[in-house]
């Protein structure tokens, strides 16, 4: 018999997958505005290198607030997210584990189209890689934070826009870390000081995150 | 260690403290704040470098300060809500967003019209705005949310839960901000950043400073009291209170 | 008194736009937001008053029906 949270796991990812046209659409939206940008501001190369890591790190975090709300919303709304409380798992743990599920079915797929984005915005090698490594240490920050805030709205009707006002600001030093590793990466200086403090932010995240959204859900569920 | 509290854990209890300490931080506040910015804006002697723009730092710092401090507080109320289930602590917490904001908005605003004599600019950069900036987003999103849920008993616990994840993200914001700041820009606005302070400079400020808190405190007690009549609105004390006010 | 004339306190030693904005616009917020306490306080007050006499009314008209149908 498997563990209930590898099938909750599992079950995860099987809906995740038989919904991946809904899953693609947040992607699609960030490749669109990382398009409107050279557009917008005029495609010279260096102009897109230096705004370029702003960009694709804005970009990152507007689409993510986009796919954020399926984390909880459907479980909500069907019941089953009810069935998992009283199910006797820590509510803690299954929480970590559907963050887990959601983050690698929307935003792994975003780092994986990612070289697109270098060609587009005319980054360097260093930026991209440097790039890669804030997105890979930054996009759980985004799912374990946001599950907070998704856990606190997912009762309300309209609750997609509330959710952007409450997590932006949240996520503003998370931004301006990333994107400062990529400025230095594009210097040649080292970054590990910035991938450390994100490090730092991940893990404090990882560790209050799970209680905080527990707390949360059981909140919205009354 | 918390017997003393229990009894204010029921509204009419809340009700009746705030309504005794209300004329003393109404009384005090106007008094601090009147004196503070009288002996700022009269008598204390201009800056060397900024002169007589100098002055609204009488109102621009103290805002600045306790619009952090409201937030502190607005979350620790939130904490005893959560915690201890003390239903006027959530009211509370609801009680002083506004003002928070308000002052907040103060600190921004005054922030603004004393860069432009000195920056040139009415908007800069600058570490201490931004950070106020993105603390008013934090007081409107709990604003935003605590208004979206009907049922107030879970818009209090929700955006208590809010208040304290802005909390706890507040100082990495403060610092990161900070880092950024001197990350894109040089040394050409650290004078505006810390002023040399004279003994003759600080006291009002000092004053100013507590008028301030006492300020937040009046209102929020104001607002507190609304928040229970609106609550407890079926309540007999609350009717009876309000036939009393009538006449 | 810093100040030799009121003229010059005034004018602020040509600051005094961005001084008086700046306290005016802050003292205006600051009172701005203490009337509206009271505001909602007067309306909350005419609110627990309105529903005292609509229950007094719905007692009264259940009284008289329950009267109407014993006759």
């Amino acid at each position: 018999m498997t563990h209930p949270l590898i099938s909750l796991f599992q079950r995860d990812l099987a809906l995740a997958y038989k919904q991946r046209a809904e899953l693609l659409q947040p992607i699609m939206f960030f490749l669109l505005v990382i398009t409107l940008f050279p557009l917008g501001i005029g495609p010279g190369p260096e102009t897109l290198q230096k705004v370029g890591p702003g960009v694709i790190w804005v970009a990152a975090l507007l689409s993510s607030l986009l796919g954020m709300d399926r984390l909880f919303r459907e479980d909500f709304q069907d019941g089953s997210l009810e069935q998992l409380m009283l199910s006797g798992a820590s509510l803690s743990w299954v929480v970590l584990v559907k963050v887990a599920a959601h983050w690698l079915s929307t935003t792994l797929p975003l780092l994986i189209l990612s070289p697109i984005l270098a060609l587009f915005l005319n980054l360097t090698e260093a930026m991209y890689v440097s790039l890669i490594a804030t997105l890979l240490l930054g996009t759980p920050i985004l799912s374990l934070i946001g599950a907070i805030a998704v856990a606190l709205t997912v009762g309300l009707q309209r609750g997609g826009v509330l959710l952007s006002l409450l997590l932006l600001p949240i996520f503003i030093p998370l931004l301006i870390f990333a994107t400062s590793a990529v400025d230095a990466a594009a210097l040649s200086l080292p970054y590990n000081g910035q991938l450390g403090i994100i490090a730092a932010l991940f893990l404090l995240a990882l560790a209050l995150s799970p209680a905080a959204t527990a707390f949360a859900l059981r909140v919205s569920q009354n | 260690m918390w017997k003393w509290l229990h009894p204010y854990a029921k509204t009419e209890e809340a009700y009746k403290l705030s309504q005794t300490l209300l004329p003393w931080f109404g009384i005090s506040a106007l008094i601090a704040l009147v004196a503070g910015f009288a002996w700022g804006l009269l008598f204390a002697p201009a800056d060397y470098q900024q002169g007589d723009s100098f002055r609204i730092i009488y109102i621009h710092v103290p805002s600045a300060l306790m619009s952090m401090g409201a937030y502190s507080a607005m979350a620790i109320a939130a904490f005893i809500g959560l915690v201890w289930q003390i239903r006027p602590a959530f009211m509370t917490m609801i009680a002083i967003a506004p003002v928070g904001a308000v002052v907040t908005f103060v600190a921004l605003f005054t922030g603004a019209a004393w860069g432009k004599p000195m920056w040139g600019t009415w908007w800069v950069w600058d570490a201490r705005l931004t950070s106020e900036l993105i603390l008013l987003f934090l007081y409107l999103g709990v604003i935003a949310l605590y208004k979206s849920f009907d049922d107030k008993q879970q818009a209090g616990k929700a955006a208590g839960v809010m208040a304290i994840v802005g909390v706890v993200n507040l100082p990495i914001i403060h610092f990161s901000v900070e880092w950024w700041n001197t990350l894109h820009q040089g040394a050409t606005i650290s004078k505006f950043a810390k002023p040399s302070i004279a003994t003759e400079m600080l006291w009002p400020l000092l004053i100013s400073l507590f008028g301030m808190a006492m300020y937040i405190g009046y209102v929020t007690l104001l607002r507190l009291q609304n928040e229970i009549i609106r609550r407890e609105a079926h309540r007999p004390w609350v009717i009876a209170l309000m036939r009393e006010d009538k006449e | 008194m810093h100040f030799s004339s009121f003229s010059d306190f005034i004018a602020m030693g040509g600051y005094g736009f961005f001084v008086w904005l700046a306290f005016g616009v802050s003292i205006v917020a600051m009172l701005m937001i203490i009337g509206e306490s009271l505001y909602q306080r007067k309306s909350l007050k005419h609110y627990v008053h309105d529903e005292v006499k609509r229950k007094a009314r719905i007692a009264a008209m259940k009284d008289k029906q329950r009267s109407e149908q014993e006759a």
